[in-house]
C-alpha cells in the first residue's frame, strides 16, 4: 500500500494554518462527553493530558511509574531547541527546519518538521509561564547554548536538568487538571492491549501493577505517548522500565510500525564497566560545547592522559569536521569514536572509550564557570566512575539512546488505526534517520501542547461520543488474550531468568544490528532472534503470581515483545540497502567512510504491517518529497 | 567482596513484614547498589524464590523512584546521593547491610521496599503550580528574572520527589518537599500572583495526607539527594505568614481565593 501522510497543500509556512482552518472543532459544551485515553505521562503524555483536560475533554491518563512526574523525559539533560533567535546569530524557523531535515539525513517529512520548528517558540513561552527556571543572563534574559548539528545557539536549558524541569512543568499542569477533575490518573498501571471496535481504537486493557487486576477502559480516542524502544538493546540510556509493549501491541492490532531500524547511538555516555551493568548513563551533548574529544595518535598508548603531549593527541572530530568540530551530529560523532577504537586507539581498561577533555575550557573560562554549566554532570560522572573530571578527562563511549522509528502517523498524528494517535518518541514523524540534540523535548511538547488538541478534535467531531462501553464483546476477547498471555508466561517455569534472555537479545542486537550493520550480520540476527525467542517460551522462569505486585512478570511481558520487535528492526535494517543517519550499512559508504544514501531507491518511509509472529511483515511505503530542502550529501566538514 | 544483607520483606500492606537475611557474593566495587540487588535477585529467582521488590527506574538519580533506607539512612550514607547512584566501592568485604523501605505514616508499604508515595502528588495537585493555560502566554523574554532569583528557584526546583525527607524526619513531615515547590514558584514573578493561595492549600493538604509537622531536626536536608536546604522551609513559613492579616488570622482575600478552588 502507498501511504499518504495527508499533508496540507500550499506554501510551507502556511500549511499548518491551512490545516487548522480545515479541521473540525468540537463544541465547548460537548467536549466533556468525549473521553480520551492517554497512555504515558512523559513530556508528550503529560502535556497532552493536561491540555486536553483543560479544553474540557474527559481524560484518563495512565503510567507505569508510581507518579506521572517520573516519565523518562525527566532524564533529558542538555536542553530544548527553539527558533527564538534571541542571540541574534542568524536563526529562524526556516533554519531550525532546515537543520532538522538535514540532521535527519533527508528521511523526515518536510511539512511535519516545519510545523515543529514553527511551534518551538510557543513551547518556550509556555514553559516560562509555568515557572520553568531556565538559565538566565545577568540582565534577566533567557540564556542559550549550542548543540550538535547547528551553527547557532538555540538551545534553552535549566542546568543539566532541562528534561526534569520541563516535565515538572507539564506535570504541574497535569496535576492542576487532576485536581479540577478533568483528568483521572492511573499510576502503576500498564497497558496490555489496544481494543478495536469496527477497526477503530476505542479502548485499552490494562493491568493494575499493585493488585494484578485486569481492567478495561473504553474511550472515543486513544493517544499513545509511550516513548521509544532503546531498551530492546538491553543496555541503553533509557530507564529500566522503558519498553515497546504499548506501541508493539498496537502494531499487532494493525497500526503500521515505521522505520524501526532508525535508532540513535549517542556519542557521549559513560563506558560499560562490566557484565553486571544494568544500564548506561548519558553525559549530555552540551558537554561538547566546551569539552574536546581526543584519543592518542598511537595505537595501544598506555600513558595517563596528562602524560600524552599535545602533538601526540588526535582531536579526531576537530580534524575530520573542522567547521562543526566537537559539535558534529550524534550519528557522525558516534561512528568516528567507534572507528578510532576499532583502530586500537581507544582508552580505558576495555579500550572502548575516548577522552572528553575540559582542560582547555577550564584554562580559558575558569573552573567556576564550568562548574556552573555542568556541575551536576561532573558530579554524576564522579559518582559512577570515582574520577574527577575537573582534573582528568572524562572517558566516554557511544550508547543506544533514542529511537527515531515508531508507529507511523499522518500529519494529524493519527496512525493507520482510526482514533489511535501517537505522540512524542513513540511516533516516527519528525527526526528522519537521526535526531539532533535538544529536539526530543521540543517534539514531545509540540505534539502534546500544540498539535494533538487541534487534530484530535477533527476525529472526535466526526463520531458520536460514548458509542462504545467496556461491555462490548471486543473487550472480552482482549481480556481472554491478555489473561492467556500472562498465564503462559507464568506456566513455563524454566531455568533461565527474564534478565538473562533480555541481556542475550541485547548482545545479538548490539553486535549485529548496532552501530555498523551489514547484510550478513543482519541475516545472522534474523536467525538468532527467533531461536532465542523459541527458547524463551520454553525455558523462561517467572516467579510469583499474577494477582500481586510482580516485577518479574512485568519484565517478562516486555521482554517477550522485545523478542519479536528485535526481529522487525533487523528486517527493516536489512531491507534498507543504503546508509543514512543512525542506520549505517558497511556496504554503503563513501570512500572517506561517510554514510552513502540512496535517494533514488530509498527516499521513503518504510511502514511495516503485522501479518503474524512467524511470518514476514508487509512493507508499505510513504514517498518522501523534498520541495524546500534539496537532499544533498550531508557534510559537516 | 561478600556481604550479608538484612532486607525488609513484606508480602503486601496487610502482612506484618520481617527482616530476612541474604548473602551477596562476588560483588565488585564498580557496581551500583541496585546492581548488587539485581545479582541477589537473580540468585533468588534461580532458587524459585520471589525476588526482592524495589522501586527504581532511571538509575541516574533523577526520576526519584528509589526509596530504600540503608543502614538506617534514607538513600545510604553518601551525601547527596540517591540509592541508584550509590556505588559498592563505599562498602567493604564482610559488611552487614540493613535495607528497609521508607517509613512514614503517609507512605504505606505496598510490598517489600516499595511504598505508596501518592500523598506527595496530592500535595502538588492541591496547588503546586501556576495556573497558566496552554497558549495565550506572553513572549518568554517579556518576563525578566534576575539571574540570582532564577538560580535560587532552580535550587528548589531540583527536588526529585523521592520522599527521603519524609523518611528521614522523626515526624514524617513533608515540609522540605512542600517548601521546595512553594519557594521555587514564589521566587519567580510568574508564581507570585498565586503565592498566597498556594502556600495555604499546600500546607493544608500536607496535614490532611497524614504528614507530621516540622520541628527543626534538619534530618531532611541531610538525607536529600539533591541537597535541598532547610532555608526553603523558612521561606515557606515566611510565605505563610504573609497570608495572615494583622490579627494573625488568614486574611479574607486569601480565604476567598482558596474558596474558589475546586474541591475533591
Amino acid at each position: 500500500m502507498i501511504l499518504d501522510g495527508k499533508c496540507p497543500s500550499g506554501l510551507l509556512h502556511e500549511k499548518w494554518d491551512k490545516r487548522r482552518q480545515e479541521l473540525n472543532l468540537v463544541n465547548p459544551a460537548n467536549k466533556r462527553k468525549y473521553k480520551i485515553i492517554v497512555v504515558g505521562t512523559g513530556l508528550a503524555g503529560a502535556s497532552a493530558a493536561a491540555t486536553l483536560g483543560e479544553l474540557g475533554y474527559t481524560v484518563e491518563a495512565f503510567c507505569y511509574q508510581d507518579s506521572p512526574r517520573r516519565g523518562h523525559s525527566i532524564a533529558a539533560q542538555g536542553g530544548i531547541n527553539a527558533a527564538k533567535n534571541y542571540p541574534n546569530d542568524g536563526d529562524s524557523i526556516f533554519r531550525l527546519f532546515y537543520d532538522t531535515v538535514k540532521g535527519g539525513d533527508f528521511r523526515a517529512r518536510e511539512a511535519n518538521v516545519y510545523r515543529l520548528a514553527a511551534v518551538s517558540n510557543n513551547i518556550i513561552d509556555q514553559c516560562v509561564a509555568q515557572g520553568v527556571p531556565f538559565a538566565r543572563d545577568y540582565a534577566g534574559y533567557l540564556d542559550n547554548r549550542s548543540f550538535g548539528g547547528a551553527q547557532v545557539s538555540r538551545t534553552f536549558y535549566a542546568r543539566g536538568q532541562t528534561g526534569q524541569q520541563l516535565l515538572l512543568g507539564a506535570y504541574s499542569a497535569l496535576s492542576r487538571q487532576i485536581r479540577a477533575g478533568s483528568v483521572r490518573l492511573h499510576p502503576r498501571t500498564e497497558m496490555l492491549d489496544l481494543v478495536l471496535v469496527n477497526g477503530e481504537a476505542k479502548g485499552i486493557t490494562v493491568r493494575d501493577m499493585v493488585t494484578g487486576e485486569i481492567k478495561f477502559f473504553a474511550a472515543d480516542a486513544v493517544c499513545l505517548c509511550t516513548g521509544g524502544y532503546s531498551n530492546v538493546f538491553y543496555l541503553s540510556t533509557n530507564a529500566m522500565g522503558c519498553n515497546v509493549s504499548a506501541t508493539y501491541r498496537a502494531y499487532k492490532k494493525g497500526a503500521f510500525f515505521a522505520n524501526p531500524c532508525f535508532t540513535q547511538i549517542h556519542p557521549t555516555c559513560i563506558p560499560v564497566s562490566g557484565d553486571h551493568q544494568s544500564k548506561l548513563t548519558l553525559m549530555s551533548e552540551s558537554l561538547r560545547n566546551d569539552g574536546r574529544v581526543w584519543v592518542p595518535k598511537n595505537k595501544g598508548d598506555q600513558r595517563r592522559p596528562d602524560e600524552i603531549p599535545e602533538e601526540e593527541r588526535d582531536y579526531f572530530l576537530e580534524r575530520k569536521y573542522p567547521s562543526f568540530g566537537n559539535l558534529a551530529p550524534r550519528d557522525i560523532a558516534s561512528r568516528a569514536a567507534k572507528e578510532v577504537c576499532d583502530e586500537g586507539r581507544g582508552v580505558g581498561s576495555s579500550g572502548r572509550g575516548v577522552y572528553l577533555d575540559f582542560a582547555d575550557a577550564i584554562k580559558r573560562l575558569g573552573e567556576i564557570t564550568i562548574r556552573e554549566r555542568y556541575g551536576n554532570l561532573f558530579n554524576m560522572y564522579e559518582k559512577i566512575t570515582a574520577e574527577n573530571a575537573y582534573k582528568q578527562p572524562m572517558r566516554i563511549y557511544p550508547a543506544v539512546h533514542y529511537t527515531m522509528g515508531g508507529l507511523w502517523v499522518d500529519y494529524n498524528l493519527e496512525s493507520t488505526i482510526p482514533g489511535l494517535f501517537v505522540l512524542g518518541e513513540a511516533n516516527f514523524s519528525d527526526h528522519g534517520a537521526n535526531r539532533l540534540g535538544a529536539s526530543a523535548l521540543m517534539q514531545g511538547l509540540a505534539d502534546g501542547y500544540f498539535i494533538i488538541p487541534y487534530t484530535i478534535a477533527n476525529y472526535l467531531a466526526q463520531t458520536a461520543p460514548g458509542k462504545v462501553t467496556v461491555e462490548h464483546p471486543e473487550f472480552r476477547k482482549s481480556e481472554t488474550e491478555s489473561r492467556d498471555f500472562i498465564k503462559r508466561l507464568l506456566s513455563i517455569q524454566g531455568k533461565k531468568t527474564v534478565t538473562e534472555f533480555h541481556r542475550e537479545l541485547g548482545r545479538i542486537l548490539w553486535e549485529h544490528v548496532g552501530m555498523a550493520r551489514s547484510e550478513s550480520s543482519l541475516k545472522k540476527a534474523l536467525q538468532l532472534i527467533p531461536e532465542l525467542r523459541a527458547e524463551f517460551w520454553e525455558n523462561v522462569t517467572v516467579t510469583g503470581t499474577s494477582a500481586e505486585l510482580n516485577q518479574e512478570l512485568e519484565k517478562a511481558g516486555r521482554v517477550a515483545d522485545f523478542l519479536e520487535f528485535g526481529e522487525l528492526m533487523a528486517r527493516d535494517a536489512l531491507h534498507r540497502a543504503e546508509s543514512c543517519g543512525g542506520h549505517f550499512r558497511v556496504e554503503y559508504q563513501m570512500p572517506d567512510g561517510e554514510a552513502q544514501r540512496d535517494d533514488e531507491n530509498f527516499s521513503y518511509v518504510a511502514a511495516w504491517g503485522f501479518t503474524g509472529v512467524a511470518t514476514e511483515p508487509e512493507l508499505h511505503k510513504e514517498r518522501l518529497s523534498f520541495e524546500h530542502v534539496h537532499p544533498s550529501v550531508r557534510s559537516y566538514k | 567482596m561478600n556481604l550479608t544483607l538484612y532486607v525488609w520483606r513484606q508480602k503486601n500492606a496487610d502482612d506484618r513484614g520481617r527482616l530476612e537475611q541474604y548473602e551477596a557474593h562476588g560483588i565488585s566495587p564498580e557496581m551500583s547498589f541496585l546492581e548488587m540487588l539485581d545479582i541477589v535477585n537473580e540468585d533468588l529467582i534461580k532458587k524459585a524464590t520471589e525476588p526482592i521488590a524495589f522501586d527504581h527506574d532511571c538509575r541516574e538519580g533523577i526520576c526519584g523512584s528509589c526509596s530504600q533506607v540503608i543502614n538506617g539512612v534514607p538513600h545510604g550514607q553518601e551525601e547527596k546521593t540517591s540509592v541508584c547512584q550509590l556505588h559498592m566501592r563505599h562498602f567493604k568485604d564482610g559488611d552487614a547491610i540493613y535495607i528497609e523501605p521508607w517509613r512514614a505514616r503517609a507512605f504505606p508499604v505496598i510490598k517489600d521496599l516499595i511504598v505508596d508515595r501518592s500523598a506527595l502528588d496530592r500535595i502538588i495537585q492541591a496547588g503546586g503550580y501556576i495556573s497558566s493555560h496552554t497558549g495565550g502566554v506572553p513572549d518568554a523574554n517579556s518576563i525578566l528574572i534576575p539571574k540570582d532569583d532564577a538560580e535560587k528557584a532552580m535550587d528548589a526546583a531540583e527536588c526529585i520527589g523521592c520522599g527521603a525527607c519524609v523518611a528521614a524526619c522523626p515526624n514524617g513531615s513533608a515540609m522540605l518537599f512542600a517548601a521546595a515547590k512553594v519557594s521555587h514558584l514564589a521566587m519567580l514573578p510568574q508564581g507570585q500572583v498565586e503565592a498566597a493561595r498556594r502556600v495555604r492549600v499546600m500546607t493544608e493538604e500536607m496535614m490532611k495526607q497524614g504528614f507530621g509537622n516540622c520541628t527543626n531536626h534538619y534530618e531532611c536536608q541531610a538525607a536529600c539527594p539533591k541537597g535541598i536546604k532547610v532555608s526553603f522551609i523558612a521561606k515557606l513559613n515566611r510565605e505563610f505568614i504573609k497570608t495572615l492579616g494583622r490579627s494573625g488570622k488568614i486574611s479574607s482575600s486569601v480565604d476567598r481565593m482558596a474558596d474558589t478552588l475546586p474541591s475533591e
